[in-house]
This record gives C-alpha cells, structure tokens and sequence, in this order.
C-alpha cells in the first residue's frame, strides 16, 4: 500500500474506489437499473398506494419510537430491581426478562391481542367504561405487547449497566451524605444509561425489525400495506424489494442517529 | 373426533390431553416442527457462517465485499420480510430452473423452505460472531503456526478453531435462542410449527389462556434446557483458561 496516507476525506475516498469496487458498483448499478425498468412498478403511480404507504411508514415509525420509550421507561425499575433490589422485587423481575426473552414475540402478542381481546367483551362494567372504545382497537394491544418485549430484553440490559457503574462512585456520593435518591438520580442512572447507549442504536434497529409482526393483528403498518398491494396486483416481488429498502433506509437514519447522539455525550477512553 | 363434548365444557387438562378431544398431539408435533426447522436452519447458518467469517477474514477483495453486502443486508432487514422474500423466491427460482431443463415441477416440503429461508438469516449473524470470534484468536498462535509451514486447512482445523470456541460460544448461545424463536415467524406464511398450533387449538376452542400459556412453557423448556447445556459446553470449551471470576 505504500506510505501512510494523511486520513483526510481524500485518501477515504481512494480507500473505497479500490478499482474491483468500482466494477462491483457497476454491476449493482446495472442491477438496480434492470430492477427499475424490467419490474412492474406501476402500481406506485396509484395515489391510493402512495397515501397507504406514507401512511404505513408513520405508523411504523410511531409504533418504534413509542415502544422504544415505554420499554426503556419499564426498564430502567426492571434492572434496578435486580442489580440492588430486595429478593421479593428481584425475583418476579428475573422471572419477567426470562418469560419475555425466552419465548417468541409473535406468541405474546397473539396471547394479549386474542387472549385479553376475548377475555374482554366478558366483563360488564369494562364494556360500559370509558376505555372500551380504547380496547376494541388493535394499537393499544400491539403498543403494550412490544413494549414488554422492550423492557424484558432491556431490563437485562441495564441490569449489568447498573452493576457495572464503579462503587467507588456510589461510595463516595454515600460519603458526601447524599440522599438515596439523589444519589440515584444524579449519579447511578447518568452513569448506567451513558453505559447503554452504544448498544441502544442496535436495540432500536432489532425493535423496528420486530414491529412488522404487528401486522398479524390487523395493524396496517408498512408491511401490512405491502401485503395489501401483494393481494390487490398479484405482483410478488416489486413491494417486498420496496419494503426491504424502506426498512433499511429507516435502520440507517437510526444509525446515523444513534451515532450523533453518542458523539454529543462526553467520554473517556483510557 | 366423533363424541368430544364441546370444548367449553373441558377441563384444562383435558384439552391439553393427548386423547381424540384434548390438543396435546397438535401442540406436540408443532413442537417437534419447530426443533426440527430451528436444527436444520442453524445446521445450514452454521456453514454458510464458517464459510463467511474464513472468507471475509482471509478471502480476496470481491469476495469480501459481496459478504459485506449480504450481512449488511440481512441485518437490516427484518427477518419476516426475508422469510417471505426467500419463501417466494426459493421455491419460484428452483421451479423455474427444474422447468427450464425439462424436469416437472416439484412441490418442496414446509420444513426443507423452513430450514433454507431461516438458515440463510442465521447464516448472516453467525458469519459476524464468529468472525469476531476468528479476531480474538492471539496473533502470535496464527503466525507461530504458519512459520512451522502449517496448510492453511489444518491451521484452521487444529488452531483456530479451537481457540476460538471459547471467544465464539456467548454470541452462537444467543444465535440458537434466536433461532428457536424465529421458528414462530414462520407461522406468518402458515407452517405448522407450535405458533400456528398454538393458534388453531385457541381459535378452535376459545381456551386462550390454557393454550398459549402451555405452548410459553414449552419454548422456556427448549430455551432453559439450551442454557444448561450451553453453560456446560462453555465450561468445557474454557477449561484450558485461566478463571477469571475470582
């Protein structure tokens, strides 16, 4: 390779148009080209399909930022729980992560979308609440399911952040007389969800790979719209490819994020 | 089937049962589905993985970049989206080639698809665990290997990967769990596995609460019992190492 180069965007970009690269870039060129004009893509020009698309990726969009937040909400008492909890708090806790992350996502949601949806018209006084009409959607079912799968998974998470934060910290907030709380506020959960942010962006991108499942309970996100247009055309192929490039258009504007927030949040390498 | 009462009037352990009225045998043989698909495609992942993780590390430039695209991609990607893309695409290409070179068509068994579409998923994760896996293999063991004029082959056979077994173990632990509940994703295109068993017993009898909670203990068996084993193997794969946990 010769001499070291100086790492400006210069010597970058000469590191990615290695001369095979090029002909690669060429040839995905050609395919996403052939993708273009040889498949049947006339079904975009529908104004139906484009409303149900946009209208797919909001909600699909909505569904993961509103899971992302309840589930690291429902989290951070989960891990603190069994990081320094009382045996009685730490034990449903333990049982709870174990539940949610060793059995399918999909059977949750299926258990409280047709298992509650059917225990529900059952009990009189609820049919004559206020939150009926809330209950008879299918959203509030997909909300809770996949927010318990959040914090199942990051409960464990941030078990070890909290484990992992140094007790010299803690010793010496202790000696200083601070209050429990404030010592938990101020110290413990700063330094235990700076820990967790570098693997938060790759959480949030396998949540929004789960989001789809919602579909199978009559939610029409963007995979379900896909599905749609599937069944109305008979074309196969086109909205999957469609639907694989959306997904990871999102998965990179979480990363790029994800990146950015990091990059604002101080730290120390040694 | 002919004289059941109807189902409201059963107990829980009579629909669980495996009698003509009970739906022991359906969950049963969904359970047997989903370990099956869950080997298989992990068998297939597994290769495609060691494979990968060789040719990334040490293959030619091409090679490295086309696996990049192909990990890059499936990681992105969710996996319900892919399962049905590879569902339509495997069976609908190997058709199109049988045809073309004069064969008929063949109908391809559920579980052979299963195994294929989720193996190639798998096969993505596993080619990055156990690269990095390959990574934390010390320098000094590889080149001392190579200066003795060692083949490429038998390094691999002999060095690497028994001292990378310990590094890869956690990651390939993790990969068997996904597996096992990814299985559930396939009762989204309508394979019998213990998801969509779950599903028809239920929706049949309207005993949600018997048949779900049955078929949550059934995957917290396969993952517990993996657990265990794993743990054993990792004691095993580790017992040259110093413990480092005091």
């Amino acid at each position: 390779m010769g001499p070291a180069r100086p790492a400006g965007s210069d010597g970058l970009m000469q590191d990615f148009l290695k001369p095979h690269r090029i002909v690669l870039i060429l040839l995905a060129a050609a395919l996403v080209s052939w993708c273009i004009w040889a498949l049947n893509w006339s079904w975009l020009a529908n104004p139906k399909y484009q409303l149900l698309i946009l209208q797919g990726i909001w909600r699909t969009i909505w569904i993961l930022v509103s899971t992302m937040v309840i589930g690291m909400t429902l989290a951070i008492p989960i891990g603190l729980a069994q990081a320094a909890g009382p045996w009685y708090l730490a034990a449903p806790a333990r049982v709870f992560c174990t539940v949610i992350r060793g059995t399918p996502l999909l059977m949750q949601l299926w258990l409280l979308y047709y298992g509650l949806g059917s225990l529900f018209p059952s009990i009189p006084w609820l049919r004559d609440s206020a939150l009926w009409p809330l209950l008879r959607q299918a959203w509030p079912y997909a909300v809770i399911a996949l927010s318990l799968s959040v914090a199942g998974y990051e409960g464990e998470v941030m078990r070890g952040a909290f484990n992992g934060v140094p007790d010299g910290q803690l010793e010496a907030a202790k000696s200083m007389g601070m209050p429990r709380f404030t010592m938990f506020r101020r110290i413990w959960l700063p330094q235990a969800l700076q820990r967790v942010l570098p693997t938060l962006g790759g959480e949030t991108v396998l949540q929004l790979k789960s989001t789809p499942l919602v579909s199978t309970i009559t939610i029409v996100d963007i995979y379900a719209v896909a599905g749609r247009v599937r069944q109305d055309t008979f074309i196969i192929y086109e909205p999957l490819l469609l639907l694989a490039v959306i997904y990871m258009a999102i998965t990179g504007v979480i990363v790029l994020l994800f990146r950015w927030f990091e990059s604002r949040t101080p730290t120390r390498t040694a | 089937m002919t004289s059941c009462p109807p189902p409201t009037q059963l107990s829980p352990l009579e629909l669980l049962g495996l009698g003509d009225c009970g739906w022991g045998a359906t969950l049963l043989w969904g359970l047997e589905n989903s370990v099956i698909i869950a080997i298989g495609a992990y068998a297939l992942g597994f290769s495609i993985g060691i494979g990968g993780a060789f040719g990334k590390l040490y293959g030619g430039p091409v090679l490295k970049d086309l696996l990049a695209t192909y990990t890059t991609i499936v990681r992105a990607v969710p996996e319900l989206v892919l399962i049905l893309f590879l569902f339509y695409a495997f069976t609908g290409l190997l058709n199109q080639a049988l045809l073309s070179w004069g064969y008929p068509r063949v109908q391809i068994s559920p579980i052979i698809t299963g195994i294929v579409v989720l193996g190639v998923v798998q096969g993505a994760y596993q080619t990055e665990v156990l690269r990095g896996g390959i990574l934390a293999v010390p320098a000094g063991q590889i080149e001392a290997a190579r200066a003795m004029g060692m083949p490429a082959g038998l390094l691999a056979r002999r060095i690497i990967m028994p001292l990378m077994t310990a590094n890869a173990l956690p990651g390939l632990a993790n990969l068997w769990l996904n597996a096992t509940k990814d299985t559930a994703l396939l009762a989204v295109i309508g394979f019998s596995e213990l998801t969509k068993a779950t599903y028809q017993a239920s929706a049949t009898t309207k005993a949600f609460f018997v048949f779900y909670p049955a078929a949550m203990a059934l995957y917290l068996l396969i993952s517990l019992t993996s657990t265990l084993i794993i743990g054993r193997i990792e004691k095993w794969a580790r017992r040259g190492q110093r413990d480092r946990t005091g």
